[in-house]
């Protein structure tokens, strides 16, 4: 029985009489009306109150948001996998994760929309075209042996680590009116011409995979995996970096996606990594910001939904029916909208109108103005997405963010080049 | 009951009743400060992966926090460099913060008669804590960026023909943060500390002939002591952790030990992280004790 959403308005006659009609016929009644709750662990970018509060409305679940920092998730999965019922990770920290023995191997058959999943996941392709696979690219860690196992399968398998959310392409921002001459490789930041005007992010794993692709593009080494370096290769990775630091290259650098926005807007910095929302939110002052596509491709990550092993019973049909709600279209057009990538397109494509589709998906110059999930205004009409249609972004990802056999070492080495 | 009575008067008699007294916050010490600390300790001898943690006892971390250190001199390792720029920010931020605090701290005991206007100025000086302390650092940025509110002045007035780049992202841009946040921390003990001088021994110095100057040297210096060393000790051990104001300021390109153990845990290279804590515990407390050996701050107090 789903509790009517008119009863909860006003108390009637007739819902006192259900009231106590459930409370004569005992306690199961009582327990059942009452909804499921669902502590969802991510980052908070995901974590949007319209999606609670669709889903609130749809199934009658409670999520609940537990909003903490990409490092924080894989903190909790591996110390606390008690305090959450669902998680929100991206796919390079499963070879941190699935080693724990934390995560559920989903089961596909009870995931309503598995076979219709982005090939981008399942088999690295994009329109039947393989796209780049260093580093950890999802089809890597896609399938465990069994569901509680903690070895990678290398063939689909029916247990899936986890189910995608969203995913994207990211590359470097740059300031259009104040570099006045078109950029059209990762090489440019190191370019002395931006000299003190440059910016990298000083997250280790991103990072060091970004400096890869400059160090690539500058034809300096050619990498036999950017997202699995052996020493030699990272050592000569961060004696670049350090070269270019000490010859004032970087004005800073950032960790957190307002410093990135500030220093941008604030032109302090005209080249640097960055996060596509980011982008949006410059331009959203006003300030010209462009997501430039580059020759040598794009650094892909992704972000999918886990299950606790310890998930059971009621919560862990609840988090079997969330996911596939989530999958099942709505969500999937709300990522989309804010210049995302969603798991399952054709659900996405029924909830977007024809025109969004065209701007966000095709690539084609926006029919009417673009707006946001919030209502406010993104594109003027006319505009083209920075780096055009989905094929062709996704198509030309050169890497995934990775977690290194070097870790470690990778992490020393950083602290090293940050002291220098 | 009455035996309970004399029972319950005995331990309350004065032999005990001082450690009922100190009872409650030594047990909030040893529960929240010795209990973490041993842990820290003990985790720092511990091996890991990338996923667990393996109970051990081995130098491993120690080894890896000094990897590099003999072998490389007289170049400098990763450690010793983030710790000499850690110690340059404390010498300089000790020393204006030791200034400025000092005049301030002045001012207020003893050219403010009124308690009125000593509140109301005390009050004034804690203004920087109005805000939450990233919206403080964030808010340099329009003022000592590159067009920000200071270059933009300098520039319109001709005194410097392009936009200073130093004013941030920099040594100066750190240190003007930490003296502006912990400034307060060096005023309030000196402050305590000068109120209690007897105003009587600045009248007998002034009639034995001294000059102001002569009076604050031997006179005010001298008996504000434990508040300088106090507000010293707050001061040094606050940049010695600190890690946002040295990585906003500096733009994320200044090392410090706090950034380098934030880097570690969130790489779940908790032993790596507390060996490096126990390490930095090491070199506040010996700073600590040689401060506390210059000045004897029981005797004093």
């Amino acid at each position: 029985m789903r509790p009517s959403t008119k009863g909860q308005a006003g108390v009637s006659r007739r819902t006192v009489l259900k009231g106590a009609a459930a409370a004569i016929a005992g306690f199961p009644a009582i327990v059942s009306a009452q909804p499921v709750t669902l502590r969802y662990l991510g980052t908070a970018v995901n974590q949007s109150k319209e999606i609670a509060q669709k889903v609130k409305a749809d199934l009658g679940l409670v999520i609940e948001y537990i909003p903490v920092t990409t490092d924080e998730v894989a903190k909790r999965i591996i110390t606390q996998p008690n305090s959450f019922d669902v998680v929100d990770a991206e796919y390079f920290q499963l070879r941190k994760l699935i080693p724990s023995g934390n995560l559920l191997g989903m089961d596909a058959r009870r995931i309503k929309y598995a076979d219709k999943i982005t090939p981008v996941f399942t088999k690295g392709q994009v329109a039947g075209k393989t796209i780049g696979d260093q580093g950890t690219a999802p089809k890597k860690v896609f399938y465990l042996e069994g569901p509680t196992s903690t070895k990678f399968a290398a063939a689909p398998t029916p247990w899936i680590t986890l189910i995608p959310t969203v995913y994207n392409a990211d590359t470097l921002g740059i300031r259009p009116d104040l570099i006045k001459r078109p950029i059209g490789s990762w090489a440019e930041l190191l370019n002395s011409e931006f000299k003190g005007k440059a910016s990298i992010l000083n997250i280790p794993s991103i990072g060091i995979m970004d400096a890869a692709m400059v160090v690539e593009s500058l034809g300096a080494h050619k990498y036999r995996d950017k997202g699995n370096m052996t020493r030699a290769e990272l050592d000569f990775t961060i004696k670049t970096l350090i070269e270019a630091k000490k010859a004032g290259q970087f004005r800073a650098f950032w960790k957190d996606f307002n410093e990135s926005v500030n220093l941008m807007a604030s032109g302090e910095v005209v080249i640097q990594s960055m996060w596509s929302p980011a982008v949006t939110k410059v331009r959203s002052m006003g300030v010209p910001c462009i997501y430039q596509p580059l020759k040598e491709g794009y650094r892909a990550w992704a972000a999918g939904f886990g299950l606790p092993k310890t998930l059971t019973g009621k919560k862990l049909d609840a988090g079997y029916e969330f996911i596939n709600w989530f999958l099942s279209g709505w969500a999937g057009a709300f990522l989309n909208r804010q210049g995302y990538y969603s798991a399952v397109l054709e659900t996405a494509k029924a909830n977007m109108e024809p025109y969004e589709w065209a701007y966000w998906m095709e690539g084609k110059p926006a029919e009417k103005d673009i707006k946001a999930p919030d209502g406010t205004l993104l594109e003027k009409a006319g505009t083209v997405r920075d780096g055009g249609s989905y094929e062709a972004r996704m198509g030309a990802v050169a890497c995934w963010n990775a977690v290194m056999d070097e870790n470690d070492y990778m992490v020393r080495k950083w602290n090293e080049f940050i002291a220098a | 009951m009455e035996r309970v009575h004399r029972r319950l008067s005995r331990l309350i008699a004065p032999a005990a009743a001082p450690y009922w007294q100190v009872a409650p916050l030594a047990g909030v010490l040893a529960v929240f400060f010795l209990l973490p600390l041993a842990i820290t300790v003990v985790v720092s001898f511990w091996r890991y992966t990338e996923y667990s943690m393996i109970p051990a006892l081995v130098g491993d971390n120690y080894v890896s926090v000094f990897a590099g250190c003999l072998a490389e001199l007289p170049a400098l390792c990763v450690t010793f460099k983030t710790y000499l720029s850690t110690l340059k920010f404390c010498v300089l931020v000790w020393l204006v913060t030791l200034v400025v605090g000092f005049t301030v701290a002045y001012f207020l005991a003893f050219h403010v008669r009124s308690l009125t206007w000593q509140t109301v100025l005390f009050l004034l000086c804690t203004i920087p804590f109005w805000t939450s302390n990233v919206i403080r650092m964030i808010s340099w940025v329009p003022l000592l960026g590159r067009n920000g509110l200071v270059n933009t002045a300098l520039v319109a007035s001709g005194a410097v023909p392009a936009p200073l780049e130093w004013l941030l992202f920099s040594d100066f841009a750190v240190v003007l943060a930490f003296v502006h946040l912990y400034t307060m921390f060096m005023i309030v003990p000196i402050f305590n500390s000068m109120s209690r001088i007897d105003r009587a021994l600045l009248e007998a110095s002034r009639d034995a002939g001294a000059s102001a100057w002569q009076t604050v040297w031997n006179v005010v210096v001298p008996l504000s002591k434990p508040g300088l060393v106090i507000g010293s000790i707050f001061v040094v051990t606050l940049v010695m952790g600190d890690y946002v104001t040295i990585g906003v300021m500096g733009g994320q390109q200044i090392a410090s030990v706090g950034k380098i153990i934030q880097v570690e845990l969130s790489y779940l290279q908790f032993p790596l992280a507390a060996a490096n804590a126990v390490v930095l515990l090491g070199a506040v407390l010996a700073i600590i004790c040689t401060m506390t050996r210059l000045v004897d701050l029981r005797r004093e107090l």
